[in-house]
């Protein structure tokens, strides 16, 4: 099942987030990240929500969100071209490896090295849905102890 | 000194009540408590008519009722914590059918909310599913504009419940805030003109297609469609289907009509729908109920769907011909393109499926009255006093029965809960709807089970001399679970009898003591102060009813029915609508 990122404009007002989310777990689908910010209009708030589904499942979701009271807007990004991106912080244990092969992974992707602790690395790390993956898959041999994802935010280019 | 000046303004649940006049209110279903003490204080004296029901989900059901018999917005105030909780059945089941209600509750003071104070519950959080929309407020200024709003998103777009939740210091803060006249919701553009090409193309599929079915819903009804309907159908020769929420929107008296269609549906309709080289729904939205199996529905034909619920197309079945919109505009832009096709085979067919009848059922051998019986009896008695007729129904066989066995013909004549199945409905939704149409006569049709569940509320009958005429079918049994049970669960009678006796072992009464049936119906009713009778057989029956028809008082006729009648024909579960059960084994 591929996975949509869906962009959703809302009324800036207590309760949406939670009538949004509601909406999407009341109906049996799965919500995989959620990112909620401010837009241009601080009277609007952008929703960036990752949810794995077949088209049929995903028009569904788009329907039912486009009908809620509060939502200005509704955006299947995955079907039009856009950029997306993820920022994910891990810490990474050097005790057995060392420093150096996990900084060189780092560096493939453009992470950056954030934090320095004795037997531990912080990585910062900003990229599109596939190259996190790609990352999480080549530093998954290294003794991970923490990740952190800001879940992904996209924009339409059209 | 500076003399005194009484405080500017009005109080939060003066503009509550100010804003429910404002909006054409009538009626209020109000139950009070300690939250709700302020809102009602200033419907006392008010010229809005209250009307208190004995539970707050009879209360609903009875706002659910009057709106749906009168297509105006039912209106409820409920207090906080149980007062609302207890309307939850009765939001779901005007969600479901999209029924406009604005249901008022109390809240805890803001200060108190989030500190599990006394009656406290998240209204806003445990309704956000059975809502359309729902509304904790936060400042007595913005009440006006919130009630506006409540009545604006409920009653356009598809209808629905909204909730407006109302903090106890809110309702007595003092605000200048003026009524609001001219309403607009920011994010809130129901689709309600359909796009001119996708109505071109239903209109050359309508030209071309040689076996077209129409399939309508509530949807027809709530949009005021069902003139142009007809006008379709008779004009251009397209046999008509109703769904359950459907019936009376296009007369059941037509040669054009296949009565209702799914799963306990007629042979003409679910054959046309099989047959049908196009079926276009109008305002329906293909319930598991009405398709059958997916799969094997209607796979001659080319799908149209007209709603005015984005959501509702391509949902469960796909789409060839979506048309999003208000349905008289479509068809009032549809109607001028249409021409004249000649479907004589086609008609000639749906005449031979029609000599099948909606539904049949054979005499029995031991004379046992027969519930379908029964509602053939109602459906000749109402006609005969020639009043206009509203029959709600309570959920399960008699609501099946009363969908077969009474020929209907008007819409917002029939008032059954459809996509909720609510038992306990028939009740309540009488009174509302006998309040919201005093000319009519309004009669309850009701199973033995479900008639329990809002019992309570025929003293409101009684009190405001709302002469409704309830039926009870009482077969002793939760009939449709029996019926499933005996069909397709190797006849285990679990938990479905309702006398004392054939109980399984562990259902089984310790010594079965007379009278055998619990409660005594006719001795409840006489004790709420209605006229009551039992019947046993078809002959008492048509007279109880004769009397109750002719008497401008509330009315029990309790009719003993056999305890083994099935609802036929039948679709099992899963099945294909081709695939209809017609007779019992």
């Amino acid at each position: 099942m591929q996975k949509h990122i869906i962009n959703v404009l809302v009324e800036n007002r207590p309760g949406v987030l939670a009538r949004i989310v509601g909406l999407i777990t009341g109906r049996g689908y799965n919500i995989e990240t959620l990112n909620v910010g401010p837009s241009n209009d601080p009277t609007i708030s952008k929703m960036t929500i990752v949810i794995p589904g077949s088209e049929a499942v995903i028009a569904q979701v788009v329907a039912q969100l486009a009908k809620q009271i509060n939502v200005f807007r509704v955006d299947d990004v995955t079907s039009k071209q856009h950029i997306d991106r993820e920022a994910i912080l891990l810490k990474v244990s050097t005790r057995a490896t060392g420093r150096a092969p996990v900084i060189e992974v780092a560096m493939l992707f453009g992470a950056k090295v954030v934090g320095v602790q004795p037997d531990a690395l912080t990585i910062q790390m900003i990229g599109s849905q596939m190259q996190v993956e790609q990352f999480l898959t080549l530093v998954h041999p290294f003794d991970v102890l923490d990740i952190s994802r800001s879940g992904s935010v996209a924009m339409i280019q059209e | 000194m500076t003399p005194y000046q009484p405080p500017q303004g009005r109080t939060g649940a003066q503009c509550v009540i100010d804003g429910l006049l404002n909006n054409g209110v009538e009626v209020v279903f109000g139950y009070p408590g300690g939250s709700a003490i302020d809102l009602f204080d200033k419907l006392y004296g008010s010229p809005l008519r209250v009307v208190l029901p004995r539970h707050e989900q009879g209360g609903i059901h009875m706002a659910d009722g009057y709106a749906r018999a009168t297509g105006r917005v039912g209106c409820a105030i409920v207090t906080s914590g149980p007062g609302a909780t207890n309307t939850v059945t009765g939001l779901a089941t005007a969600m479901m059918d999209g029924v406009p209600l604005v249901v008022i509750a109390g809240q805890v003071s803001s200060g108190l909310i989030g500190t599990d104070a006394f009656q406290e519950a998240d209204n806003t959080g445990i309704t956000r599913s059975v809502t359309k929309h729902n509304y904790l407020v936060r400042s007595v200024d913005e009440i006006p504009r919130v009630i506006s709003e409540a009545f604006f998103i409920a009653s356009t777009g598809k209808p629905g419940p909204v909730l407006v939740d109302i903090p106890k210091d809110i309702q007595q803060a003092i605000t200048l805030q003026p009524d609001v006249q001219d309403i607009s919701v920011r994010a809130y553009h129901p689709t309600i003109q359909p796009p001119p090409a996708q109505v071109a193309r239903l209109a050359d599929a309508i030209n071309k297609a040689h076996r077209p079915v129409l399939y309508i819903g509530g949807g027809a009804i709530i949009s005021g469609s069902c003139a142009l309907l007809r006008s379709i159908a008779e004009t251009y020769d397209i046999p008509v289907c109703t769904t359950l929420m459907g019936l009376g929107a296009f007369p059941e008296t037509s040669p054009l009509s296949l009565w209702m269609v799914g799963m306990h549906g007629s042979v003409a309709a679910n054959n046309a729908i099989q047959q049908a080289d196009l079926v276009i729904a109008a305002g329906a939205r293909f319930d598991d109920r009405v398709t059958g199996r997916i799969a094997d529905f209607a796979q001659g034909a080319k799908i149209a769907h007209i709603d005015v619920d984005a959501s509702a197309i391509g949902k469960n079945v796909h789409t060839h011909i979506p048309v999003c919109g208000d349905l008289k505009q479509t068809l009032e832009l549809l109607l001028p393109q249409l021409e004249k096709t000649d479907r004589s085979d086609w008609l000639a067919q749906i005449a031979k499926w029609r000599e099948a009848k909606p539904a049949t059922y054979h005499p029995r051998k031991d004379g046992k009255l027969q519930p379908q019986a029964v509602i053939e009896a109602i459906d000749r008695a109402a006609r005969a006093t020639g009043r206009p007729t509203v029959l709600t129904t309570d959920v399960g066989q008699n609501q099946m029965w009363a969908a077969q066995f009474f020929r209907h013909t008007e819409p917002r004549a029939f008032i059954s809960s459809g996509g909720m199945g609510t038992m306990g409905f028939g009740v309540p939704s009488a009174v509302g709807a006998q309040l919201g149409r005093p000319d009519a006569l309004v009669i309850s049709v009701n199973g033995d089970g479900g008639f329990q569940m809002n019992i309570q509320e025929l003293v409101v009958a009684v009190e405001h001399r709302l002469p409704v005429k309830f039926v009870v079918l009482n077969n002793a049994r939760l009939g449709m679970v029996r019926q499933w049970q005996d069909l397709f669960y190797g006849h285990r009678h679990s938990a479905t009898i309702l006398s004392q006796e054939g109980r399984p072992d562990n259902e089984r009464i310790p010594e079965p003591a007379e009278p055998r049936y619990l409660p005594d119906f006719v001795g409840v009713a006489k004790a709420y102060g209605l006229e009551a009778v039992r019947a046993k057989s078809l002959a008492e029956t048509e007279e109880a009813l004769k009397r109750a028809f002719a008497d401008d008082k509330a009315w029990l006729i309790e009719c003993i029915v056999a305890e083994d009648e099935n609802v036929l024909p039948m679709v099992a579960p899963g099945a294909a609508l081709s695939d209809m059960i017609l007779e019992r084994d």
